[in-house]
């Protein structure tokens, strides 16, 4: 299988260039933190402890997760045609998807790894200060998977820049524009929509939509409970929830499939 | 039995004509030289067979399949110019991945390593590699899966004169196995034994395809020939043979192929005022130069 002949060496790479050791440390570290300090505001009163920590890291991860997706993979293409090693990958027998489909799952397999270790200290964290007994396990599970879902869309948008721009250089500009814009100025610009609106018809019908076309805002609304702790954590929040889990939810999974389809069209068309 | 037929193909980027009208057909177990100057179109050349750049027009088969197609590049090993690994790996690393790419047993690739004479260095990552060594790894990986086609771009630049040598002799062994071999080169010398048929390409257009004897032929280019006597005789036998007295004791001489045995057999009649004798061919290189310039010019 060419594909996970792709995905076992681009593995190795990953864990020689620190990749792997980065990103978990990064997670690890701040998960650590959040769930230590986090509960610190609630102390021992009804809220799940766990909860506090897994709504601290969603409003993290939301910068996180994206910005490692996108450094996974913003070299992934141009920096192969550069190097010159493209070029002899594609006279074996096999396709460009199967390429794409190797490097994405050793990088989603790099994310997937540093979510996991990050969110299993949180859970550990947790139990070791409030105790195992009622502790609610979902948010967790839930956070797990969306956090795939999420890095998932934006490996996908880094191969289709990589593939686009042709120059490691260029590429690594542009993902940082990508990723400023989709994680901050993207709810800033509707943030500023909003208030010029003063609760009329963009408020009502159209916001939500455009709130949740973001796979980060997205990500966002559904690990965010829809009470006070997300009114405090994200301005957009309550109005957001407007829309409902299943768009939220619909979000998170058509962004992976369609970046990926866009990186492939691109990948397809360079000559290396 | 062709292995690769090249019928009449171009290649154009907009104004710029890389190839040209270019028809080469590759046999089982031959092996043909590539020659031009950089930009002649050979490595475009290449990159079409092995499916990385579309034709323009004209028609490409290898084994009877498209180029770029998974059989056609399955039957294919390609070297390429300034070959390039992911710095991060072993070379034993690099290898096995393309040996699973290819479906080759890991052992497969170790023999290669062995082939190749990179044993020693099959543990330490890529990065620490001399361009030699890039460049047998490079080779190891177009030997994988004994190619029934292989594609050599500039195979023995950044290699030692002994290592060189080595090369050829992998070669030899491939061709013997039925391997069709096109390599292309710049060190021209050394492709003279070392090869079935010259093809010469310049500015797009395939000049030359033959054999380098018939080529020689076709090209009617002289005959050097120097003759060594003494100071003190020298001149008497430049005047009897009539050619151009060099370096004080020795005379040189220019003829067509037709006309050298005779001047041998006038050479001998001279006795003892020769003390030695040599005979040079035109050098590939003079040869080269012929069909690329002459031949273009005459266009």
């Amino acid at each position: 299988m060419p594909t996970i002949a792709i995905a076992r060496m681009e593995l190795l790479i990953a864990r020689r260039n620190m990749w792997v050791f980065t990103s978990l440390i990064l997670m690890g570290l701040f998960s650590s933190v959040l769930t230590l300090a986090g509960g610190a505001p609630t102390g021992t009163l009804g809220v799940d402890p766990l909860l506090i920590a897994t709504t601290s890291i969603t409003t993290l991860s939301v910068y996180l997760i994206p910005l490692i997706g996108l450094l996974l993979s913003f070299d992934a293409i141009a920096g192969e045609a550069e190097r010159g090693t493209l070029a002899l990958s594609l006279t074996y027998p096999l396709s460009r998807g199967e390429i794409l489909l190797g490097k994405f799952l050793a990088h989603l397999m790099v994310l997937g790894f540093a979510v996991a270790v990050g969110l299993a200290l949180t859970a550990g964290l947790t139990i070791w200060k409030y105790g195992s007994a009622d502790l609610n396990y979902w948010p967790l599970l839930k956070l797990f998977a969306t956090s795939l879902a999420l890095g998932a869309a934006f490996l996908g948008i880094g191969y289709t820049i990589s593939a686009l721009a042709k120059q490691t250089g260029v590429a690594s500009g542009i993902v940082i524009i990508v990723w400023l814009i989709c994680v901050v100025l993207y709810d800033l610009g509707l943030l500023g929509a909003l208030v010029a609106d003063g609760g009329g018809t963009f408020t009502k019908v159209i916001f939500p939509w455009l709130l949740v076309a973001n796979p980060a805002d997205a990500f966002r609304l559904i690990n965010m409970p829809a009470d006070t702790v997300s009114t405090l954590a994200s301005g957009l929040g309550a109005a957001g929830q407007a829309s409902g889990f299943g768009p939220q939810l619909a979000s998170l999974l058509l962004w992976p499939v369609l970046a990926l389809t866009l990186a492939w069209a691109a990948f397809r068309r360079v000559e290396p | 039995m062709t292995v690769l037929g090249i019928e009449n193909v171009s290649k154009s980027y907009g104004e710029v004509h890389s190839v040209q009208g270019v028809s080469l057909n590759l046999n089982a177990g031959e092996r043909v030289a590539l020659l031009g100057h950089n930009g002649a179109g050979k490595t475009t050349l290449m990159r079409m067979v092995l499916g990385l750049t579309p034709l323009t027009s004209g028609q490409i088969q290898v084994l009877g399949m498209p180029p770029g197609s998974r059989k056609a590049r399955t039957a294919i090993g390609f070297l390429p110019e300034s070959v390039a690994f992911h710095g991060a790996l072993t070379g034993r690393e690099q290898l096995h991945h393309f040996a699973r790419l290819k479906g080759v047993k890991r052992s497969v690739a170790d023999d290669l390593l062995e082939r190749v004479g990179l044993t020693h260095a099959m543990h330490r990552k890529i990065r620490t590699y001399s361009k030699g060594m890039r460049q047998r790894i490079g080779l190891a990986q177009a030997l994988l899966g004994q190619p029934r086609l292989a594609l050599l771009d500039e195979p023995t630049s950044g290699l030692d004169p002994i290592s060189r040598h080595e090369f050829y002799d992998i070669v030899d062994d491939l061709a013997k196995g039925g391997t069709a071999v096109l390599l292309s080169s710049h060190a021209l010398t050394e492709l003279e034994s070392r090869t079935d048929r010259i093809a010469i390409m310049s500015k797009g257009h395939l000049l030359a395809n033959d054999s380098l004897s018939n080529l020689r032929e076709a090209a009617r280019l002289p005959i050097q020939v120097r003759v060594k006597a003494t100071p003190e005789t020298a001149d008497s036998v430049a005047a009897q043979l009539g050619g151009t007295r060099i370096n004080g004791a020795s005379v040189s001489l220019e003829v067509q192929q037709e006309a050298k045995v005779s001047l041998l057999g006038q050479i001998t009649g001279l006795g003892d005022l020769v003390k030695d004798i040599d005979v040079t061919p035109a050098s590939l290189e003079e040869l080269y130069r012929h069909y690329s310039v002459a031949k273009q010019e005459g266009k």
